[in-house]
């Protein structure tokens, strides 16, 4: 038999001393090169602890909780194969998994070096211990564990001291339905099934998260073949970020679009009056900016539309932050104005015209592109008359102005009691929406009441 | 030659148990060699997370003032004692390789105190260290806590959690890292302005590229269009 220390590591130039917070191998335990057997915590660090060897773990020379000087031998591991028979015995006195055996006692002394009798008695007490705190779950889970005839020592406990807690035991039955097969007959109590349920679990889990992860976050753009004379060009990081978010928000969220026609006659009537007062440092207010200043005032109130899904949660944001998209040929940026909902008509416009400006110029400041919990998009100015705008990520909704033209309309005639055809400035406005936390009618209510305030402009608002 | 890679997963409002998860895969992912060095920043839901030296009544809520308010609480696998995160507060997981070179528990404390302290001061909040008091403080207000956990291989996991504009009366359920009668502060309350967390991540970024000596590879952490 040939011994070997194991020290407490310096980890740590300053560092003297350590404190075994937790042993994670029990002592006639096989432990492989590099197998962490314990973990020590000093100032604000824990630290899992390798074996420095293989071998079987023979001696715990210090109890958790003690603290100990850099140097000093925590254990013994016994580097030849004497020791193997306790092990081999071990496994077979038990088949639950390292991690539970090696719970739910404190500070264990040497054992003899094959004293199997005391190993397995240790073994079976250690069992009912952690039975016992296992089953001093909250009243919920014994409740849920009545409910669906589970015994709880068979649920794998994540809370404190392995105890289980209600995601566990909810996690363990939603698992059971989805391998029925693998569910432990509580009436026979076998740990044995247990454990692969466990394992079985952990390899899904796994794998479910490596997609996941991949589908929200990686973007690869597939390659075609050039062609003779053709032009090849790497694209700018502007266009970079671009193109991976349109793939992603495209990818994750579900659009949906809903279009509404806006008669801007009462707006353009205001806008007239306000060029001729001159105000506003002589510039006009642009439809956008009427635009923005309307939805800022609804946005307060339809919470799903300024928000975003995040996880299993819906974020209402608390803050109107607009994004508006600005061309800037080539290339576009979306400038936020933040707190729409205090400014008023003049303020956006201003606002609007001085973040449009700069984004021009290239003087936009990191913050002001972020944050936005809402986007506005004009690409009527150039002639388009309807969009279907992609949301942007981190948000719920993004809405589209198509072209304000003079377009023929049926109005009514209240007076002679016949219908006329007028020629009214008209829009065609999209609201595009995340349809997971937005639902139809609550776009078209959206764009209704948006329709009215802007019919109605100024009105009593 | 060339600086090691420094992914960024910026997971944005994340439940603590899904942070944690990713933190468990990243681990092993970074050991195997599989990843290069992260760092996971997010807000959290309320939550009270009790390292392995928290005592319970470092709580001071009962259990239905918690469900009350919301605040679920979780036993944790990190050094140091029970700290509170809520939405609003930045946290920070890196997830390194501190082999060859870094393995110093201490100097990996240090390292991010200084990380934090030089963001601060890039918004014009000036903070410091306290002997034995690990985290970070505007005189003696703290504004940044720090537990971590160094697995086997050298390979880190938990981190920092700095309060940017996140609400502070929250702390009063609990005893902050066990030091009773500590005055807490964020920077909104430091600067007295609203302060994005975004803003704050993006200077964290940048500081801890150069404190770790590492180069950021950005993937899609930002929401700007």
């Amino acid at each position: 038999m040939s011994l070997f220390k194991v020290p407490m590591p310096q980890m740590g130039e300053s560092i003297t001393e350590g404190t075994v917070s937790k042993w994670l191998r029990t002592v006639g335990h096989r432990i492989n090169k590099d197998e962490p057997i314990l973990e020590i915590s000093t100032d604000k660090v824990d630290a899992e602890i390798p074996s420095p060897v293989a071998g079987v773990l023979v001696e715990i020379c210090v109890e958790e909780g003690r603290t100990v000087e850099i140097g000093t031998v925590l254990a013994y591991v016994d580097t030849e194969g004497e020791a193997e028979e306790i092990s081999s015995i071990e496994e077979s006195s038990n088949q639950q998994s390292p991690q539970k055996m090696s719970t739910g006692f404190m500070g264990q002394k040497s054992l003899g070096e094959s004293d199997q009798t005391a190993v397995i008695e240790k073994r079976n007490r250690r069992n009912s211990e952690t039975e016992r705190l296992k089953a001093k779950s909250s009243p919920v889970v014994q409740k849920i564990a009545k409910e669906h005839e589970i015994s709880i020592s068979n649920v794998p406990g994540t809370g404190h001291l392995e105890r289980v807690t209600k995601t566990d035991i909810l996690r363990y039955i939603k698992d059971a339905d989805i391998h029925p097969g693998r569910r432990p007959s509580d009436r026979n109590n076998s740990p044995q099934i247990d454990t692969v349920t466990d394992s079985g679990n952990e390899t899904s889990a796994n794998g479910e998260i490596d997609i996941w992860d991949s589908f929200y976050n990686e973007v690869e753009h597939p390659s075609f073949p050039v062609g003779p004379g053709d032009d090849v060009f790497p694209m700018d990081k502007l266009r970079q970020i671009t193109a991976d978010h349109m793939v992603l928000a495209k990818r994750v969220v579900p659009h949906v679009h809903s279009v509404i026609e806006v008669d801007f006659s009462s707006v353009d009537q205001e806008r007239r009056n306000i060029s001729q007062k001159g105000n506003i440092q002589e510039r006009g207010i642009s439809f956008t900016a009427f635009v923005t200043w309307a939805c800022s005032r609804l946005l307060t109130k339809y919470k799903n539309i300024n928000a975003v899904l995040s996880g299993k949660n819906i974020i209402h944001r608390s803050r109107v932050n607009i994004g508006i998209a600005v061309d800037l040929n080539p290339g576009l940026i979306v400038p936020v104005i933040k707190d729409t909902d205090g400014l008023s008509l003049a303020e956006i416009s201003l606002k609007i015209n001085d973040l449009a400006g700069r984004a021009r110029s290239g003087d936009l400041l990191p913050e002001e592109i972020a944050g936005s919990t809402f986007a506005i998009t004009n690409p009527g100015v150039l002639g388009t008359v309807l969009g279907m705008p992609i949301i942007p990520k981190g948000t719920s909704a993004i809405l589209v102005l198509g072209a304000i033209e003079k377009r023929p309309v049926v109005v009514e005639n209240a007076e002679k009691n016949v219908d006329e055809i007028v020629v009214r400035k008209t829009s065609f406005i999209s609201l595009g929406f995340d349809h997971r936390i937005v639902d139809g009618a609550d776009a078209a209510r959206f764009l209704l009441d948006l329709k009215k305030i802007l019919e109605a402009f100024p009105g009593d608002v | 030659m060339c600086p090691a890679t420094l992914e960024i997963k910026n997971l944005g409002l994340s439940p603590y148990e899904e942070s944690l998860q990713i933190q468990k895969e990243l681990v092993a992912s970074r050991r195997s060699g599989g990843v290069p060095d992260q760092l996971l920043l997010q807000e959290h839901p309320h939550v009270i997370t009790m390292g392995k030296s928290a005592p319970e009544e470092h709580i001071i809520m009962t259990k239905e003032q918690l469900d009350d308010h919301g605040i679920r609480v979780f036993h944790v696998g990190r050094g140091g004692d029970v700290t509170y995160h809520g939405p609003g507060q930045l946290v920070g997981y890196p997830i390194l390789d501190l082999k060859p070179d870094r393995k110093d528990l201490h100097r990996y404390l240090r390292d991010l105190e200084e990380v934090l302290i030089r963001s601060l001061s890039a918004l014009s909040v000036r903070a410091r260290r306290r002997d034995n008091l690990t985290g970070v403080w505007i005189e003696d207000r703290k504004i940044a806590a720090i537990g971590v956990r160094v697995s086997s291989q050298w390979i880190t996991s938990h981190g920092f959690s700095l309060n940017v504009r996140n609400d502070l009366s929250y702390f009063e359920t609990i005893v902050p890292c066990g030091i009773k009668n500590v005055e807490v502060t964020s920077i909104s309350n430091e600067l007295g302005e609203w302060v994005e967390v975004d803003m704050v991540s993006e200077i964290v970024i940048e500081e801890f590229s150069k404190i770790f000596e590492l180069k950021v590879d950005k993937r899609l952490t930002d929401n700007a269009f």
